[in-house]
């Protein structure tokens, strides 16, 4: 065969295959929001639902959402990036932290469902803290650990080695050098790592559904004993479970589920650049 | 004969069961600049990291005999490894500055010791950078990276952060390797400024380097000190035959 049409066949089943991974994307998106955009206004974001959901907003869920994210964080991201300072910094190579490496590698393939039906027996069951915001943020943040350990993981490894030895032979201790001078370096991986984390706590309904979601409340939570309302189960709820529920009303929750998470992420790209200016590489 | 700042007796170092380093035993002079050559392997940049411990970063190091370096054994009970590499600072072999303005690269050190208040930061920037012949090319660019300065630049930069932790002992582990040939020169010269204050202990792969620059040599080959003595007389007439061949560029 004559090597240019080779070259166009292969070029041209290349091209066919990435424009199949984006147009499926690009379909949901329009429909979404073309279906949705006309329920979006202050009142469907800032108020609570009415009627049996039929009517009024879905701020309880919005707000339900906001809380387990940033509750997952704030249990997943010191935990993980502290661990995998361990893994990379301290720990040698041994058995243990062979087993250590691939626990977490596991862990990441665990199905969802499989951390809602722990968070359930440890969390709400066994330590007490009943279906509440704390056991859906701790189940959340035990399900996002594995993505936030493995990024920093491979951030902290990224950092030159030289970084590491010019610190140390200018008399820095090896926690000072992890602190002035890998670190600093190490963190806009690092938070490359908490924004994938933000976008599954955020969608993942299957470990909420056990730990914290409530079908409907007619207040917003008090504690974090509380059990709240979510965006994805809120989805799931009122797509399936209710009848009757308006089409706009559901695709409006749709494009607020994916706004929302393209807000926290673009909060936290916007930190990440911040800390790769500053770095001057 | 000047005061001796660094003395191994019968020093031994072992890369898990290989050994790198046999019965060494040295003195070096302070204020002078001391050559360690030898072939690829010979152990000289071994030998060179023994005095600030820098051996200790790679796993499975062990070593025997003693080293006293500004008079106290470095591997005795008490020593403090990090009061040591604040009085023996060292210069790798590419320059490798932190991915930071110059100002902060020099001022790394001392936010990290806190010897100095932040008023003082000032003053020791302009006093390293002086020193190392630096400051008027740098002094309006202070907030610059210091990656783009030139790879000279970046070696002075690296010298002058190691001075400004005000050491005794400057180890420098083929420091000229990655420059061209001017520049190389141009840091000859500026050792020969800073060993009227400093102890300088350069390793290098480069006889001719070795023989302009330096006070003393000491020639290593496998892992042993072969000869050692004044530059002048080991490239004149050195005593071993092992010394004669390699600075005749019979082998390495």
């Amino acid at each position: 065969m004559n090597v240019q049409v080779e070259q166009k066949i292969a070029f041209s089943i290349l091209f066919l295959c990435t424009l199949l991974v984006v147009v499926p994307v690009l379909i949901i998106l329009v429909i979404i929001f073309v279906k949705g955009a006309g329920a979006l206004n202050l009142g469907f974001l800032f108020e609570m639902p009415t009627n049996g959901m039929t009517e009024g907003g879905i701020f309880p869920a919005i707000l339900g959402t906001l809380y387990l994210v940033l509750g997952a964080l704030f249990f997943a991201v010191p935990l993980g990036v502290l661990s995998a300072i361990y893994l990379v910094e301290y720990s040698q190579e041994t058995v243990l932290s062979r087993i250590v490496k691939l626990a977490i590698v596991n862990l990441a393939g665990v199905p969802s469902v499989v951390y809602g039906l722990f968070g359930l027996g440890i969390f709400v069951l066994f330590l007490g803290f009943g279906a509440s915001i704390l056991s859906g943020s701790l189940t959340l943040g035990i399900m996002i650990l594995p993505v936030i350990i493995t990024s920093s993981r491979e951030a902290l490894e990224s950092v030159p080695q030289s970084f590491r030895i010019v610190s140390l032979s200018l008399g820095a201790s090896k926690w000072q050098t992890i602190r002035h001078s890998v670190l600093p370096h190490a963190l806009p991986g690092i938070l490359t790592g908490t924004i994938l984390g933000i976008g599954r706590a955020a969608g993942e309904t299957a470990p909420i559904l056990f730990t914290v979601a409530a079908f409907y409340l007619p207040k917003l939570p008090q504690s974090m004993f509380d059990q709240t309302m979510a965006l994805p189960y809120h989805l799931y709820v009122i797509s399936t479970q209710v009848p009757g529920i308006p089409e706009t009303i559901r695709y409006g929750t749709a494009l607020v589920l994916l706004l929302l998470v393209l807000i926290m992420n673009l909060a936290a790209i916007i930190l990440r650049y911040q800390f790769r200016r500053r770095k001057k590489w | 004969m000047k005061k001796l700042i660094i003395e191994t007796r019968h020093l031994d170092l072992f890369y898990g069961s290989f050994q790198a380093l046999t019965d060494i035993n040295l003195g070096i002079e302070e204020k002078n600049i001391t050559a360690l050559i030898g072939p690829s392997g010979c152990g000289k940049s071994t030998l060179v990291r023994v005095f600030n411990r820098m051996n200790d970063t790679i796993e499975g190091v062990h070593t025997n005999g003693e080293v006293e370096v500004l008079g106290e054994n470095i591997f005795g009970p008490e020593a403090d490894l990090i009061a040591l590499r604040q009085k023996v600072g060292m210069v790798f072999q590419r320059p490798n500055p932190f991915p930071l303005s110059v100002y902060e690269n020099i001022t790394f050190g001392l936010e990290i010791h806190h010897s100095r208040s932040k008023k003082e930061f000032g003053e020791m920037v302009e006093q390293s950078l002086t020193d190392v012949m630096l400051w008027n090319d740098l002094k309006d660019r202070l907030d610059r990276s210091a990656l783009r300065l030139s790879l000279e630049q970046q070696q002075r930069l690296c010298i002058a952060r190691v001075l400004a932790m005000k050491p005794q002992i400057i180890l420098m582990d083929e420091p000229c390797s990655a420059l061209d040939p001017i520049a190389t020169l141009r840091i000859e010269e500026l050792m020969q400024e800073l060993k009227r204050n400093y102890s300088i202990v350069i390793v290098t792969h480069n006889m001719q380097q070795a023989a302009r620059a330096s006070d003393y040599t000491a020639f290593m080959y496998l892992g042993n000190l072969i000869e050692f003595g004044n530059t002048k007389s080991i490239f004149t007439k050195p005593v071993q035959k092992k010394t004669e061949e390699y600075i005749t560029g019979r082998f390495g």
